[in-house]
């Protein structure tokens, strides 16, 4: 079948070629060769979504520094290149060449290893995040019920960050992102509940479907009809869960550039870049996901213009913007304040729209049948 | 009453909004970086920056030996020996001005007879070690030299507020 897709989506003068390619994998490896075909296939895929991703992290880190920058008055980094579109470059290859000092009382391994646990799980979410209706690597049932699940693992990265260099500031930085990544993670799975409460489904795909229908998008104004406007606080609360648990500005204790300091103290070099890549991976991830269960995914914003990826990029982009623009307007959160926030305010207001929705669910007035 | 409005404002997120409009609106605001080896901002004629030693017109270096300046130097960075020259007037055998000490405030300069010791407008300078930093005679009266057409215009611009 994947085959036959193939030979759909080449060019006409390079069919014959790749038939005979088929046929001498078939000569070669036997009955093997459809499974190695589909790994083949997979791992090119997964190519497809991460090259795209490192960019998209590499120049998010340019945007972020570029957008912060207008909106202090400032130019922001314009030296490297043309508008100094190569600074993402230069600052890889600076990063690459720093040396990575391991602290004489480290545990080697783990310390080596713990950029790559925070960095991996946010990779491995995009695996069933859809793009459209087709574009999906593994378009998984509860694929949503994945992303929270992998995202969360993330939090190991940070705890071994911390405790691996054997530095007692780290391990208590850790302690503190840790904390406050689990207490966010509660308000967010609950207004998570709330979409799938009205979506009936755990597959991204379908969540963002059921958007597309409604009053408002019959009228032609599909934008009315998507999550964010009749969950709009569970759509608040999201989005500020997503900020904290991205460990992003003004939850940004975990990094505390000015005063204080997190878990990646002990780290420098290339293994302190992994965790920045983690972080703003994290943060598209972040950012994709209010797309498509808040902003209907790639679904247009009026009847008249056609559904595309581009709107989806749009949608995440736009969140970006939102982040930078967050971080550069709000002084952080004092640590009591954090915890304060997720508890006492963010949890009793998603458990109480959870209440309202579901009666609302169950009243004549139902709008999601 | 007031409590409860409080309350609907938090809820409702207004203050945060109102930082938001702040930073959105400066978004799109000009700029007000000055990129510095293309762009300099503008400096007055009064500007304190590097020393120099002024010559008359004639090519008589200025300075008397005075010592003025060496004694009202604060931070002690001027040092000054002179000896009686052939012709019998006074002169500084030894002038330098230690730019590490130097904290640029122009008491010199306002202590000084004759006008010998000024403060130019220049500022890119550098040395790459301590002692490129110790300013001897030669090279004060050299900067003098150099600059002579700069100064002169710029104590000539002063010379009414004196």
């Amino acid at each position: 079948m994947m085959v036959e897709t193939l030979q759909q989506l080449l060019p006409g003068f390079l069919i014959p070629h790749f038939n005979w390619a088929m046929q001498l994998g078939q000569g070669i490896f036997g009955d093997l060769w459809p499974s190695i075909l589909t790994a083949v296939w997979t791992v090119i895929k997964v190519m497809l979504i991460i090259a795209p991703l490192l960019l998209a992290v590499a120049y998010a880190t340019f945007a972020e520094r570029k957008v912060i920058g207008w909106m202090q008055v400032r130019i922001g980094p314009n030296r490297v290149g043309p508008w100094g579109l190569f600074q993402p470059l230069a600052d890889g290859l600076k990063v690459l060449l720093k040396e990575v000092v391991v602290p004489a009382n480290a545990d080697k391994a783990v310390f080596l290893l713990a950029p790559l646990f925070a960095f991996a799980p946010a990779l491995i979410a995009w695996a069933v995040i859809p793009f459209n209706e087709f574009l999906v690597l593994a378009n998984v049932n509860a694929s949503l019920l994945f992303v929270m699940a992998v995202t969360s693992v993330s939090v190991y990265g940070i705890i071994l960050a911390g405790w691996s260099p054997n530095s007692k500031y780290a391990f208590l930085g850790s302690m503190r992102s840790a904390a406050q990544m689990i207490s966010y993670e509660v308000a967010m799975g609950l207004s998570l509940v709330v979409v799938l409460m009205i979506s009936n489904s755990l597959n991204l795909v379908d969540i963002v479907k059921v958007q597309n229908e409604g009053r408002f998008a019959d009228m032609g104004l599909k934008f009315l009809s998507w999550n964010w406007l009749p969950l709009l606080p569970m759509f608040v609360v999201y989005v500020i869960s997503i900020f904290a648990e991205c460990n992003r500005a003004p939850f940004d204790l975990a990094e505390g550039e000015s005063e204080i300091i997190g878990y990646h103290v002990e780290y420098s070099g290339m293994s302190f870049a992994v965790f920045q890549l983690a972080e703003y991976s994290a943060m598209l991830m972040g950012c994709t996901l209010v797309s498509l269960l808040f902003l209907g995914g790639w679904l247009s914003p009026v009847a008249f213009l056609p559904d595309s990826i581009l709107w989806l990029f749009l949608k995440i982009f736009s969140v970006l913007i939102l982040f930078f623009w967050v971080r550069a307007t709000f002084p952080r959160y004092r640590y009591d304040q954090v915890m304060r926030l997720g508890w006492k305010v963010l949890i009793p207001v998603s458990l109480i729209w959870l209440a309202v929705v579901a009666c609302w669910m169950l009243s004549p007035w139902n709008i999601w049948k | 009453m007031g409590s409860m409005k409080e309350i609907f404002n938090s809820l409702l997120l207004k203050e945060l909004l109102k930082g938001l409009s702040v930073t959105g609106r400066h978004t799109f605001s000009r700029k007000i970086t000055v990129q510095y080896p293309e762009e300099k901002t503008p400096q007055s004629y009064r500007f304190r920056g590097l020393h120099a030693l002024r010559r008359y017109p004639n090519g008589e270096e200025r300075c008397i030996a005075c010592k003025l300046c060496e004694a009202v130097c604060p931070a002690m960075a001027i040092t000054i020996e002179s000896a009686q020259r052939d012709d019998g007037s006074r002169r500084t055998t030894r002038y330098d001005i230690d730019l590490n000490k130097c904290i640029f405030c122009g008491f010199c300069e306002e202590a000084c007879p004759v006008d010998a010791i000024v403060e130019t407008r220049v500022y890119e300078y550098h040395g790459e070690s301590q002692a490129d930093l110790y300013f001897t005679k030669p090279m004060l009266l050299a900067n003098g030299d150099h600059y002579e057409a700069e100064i002169a215009a710029d104590r000539e611009q002063d010379s009414k507020y004196r």
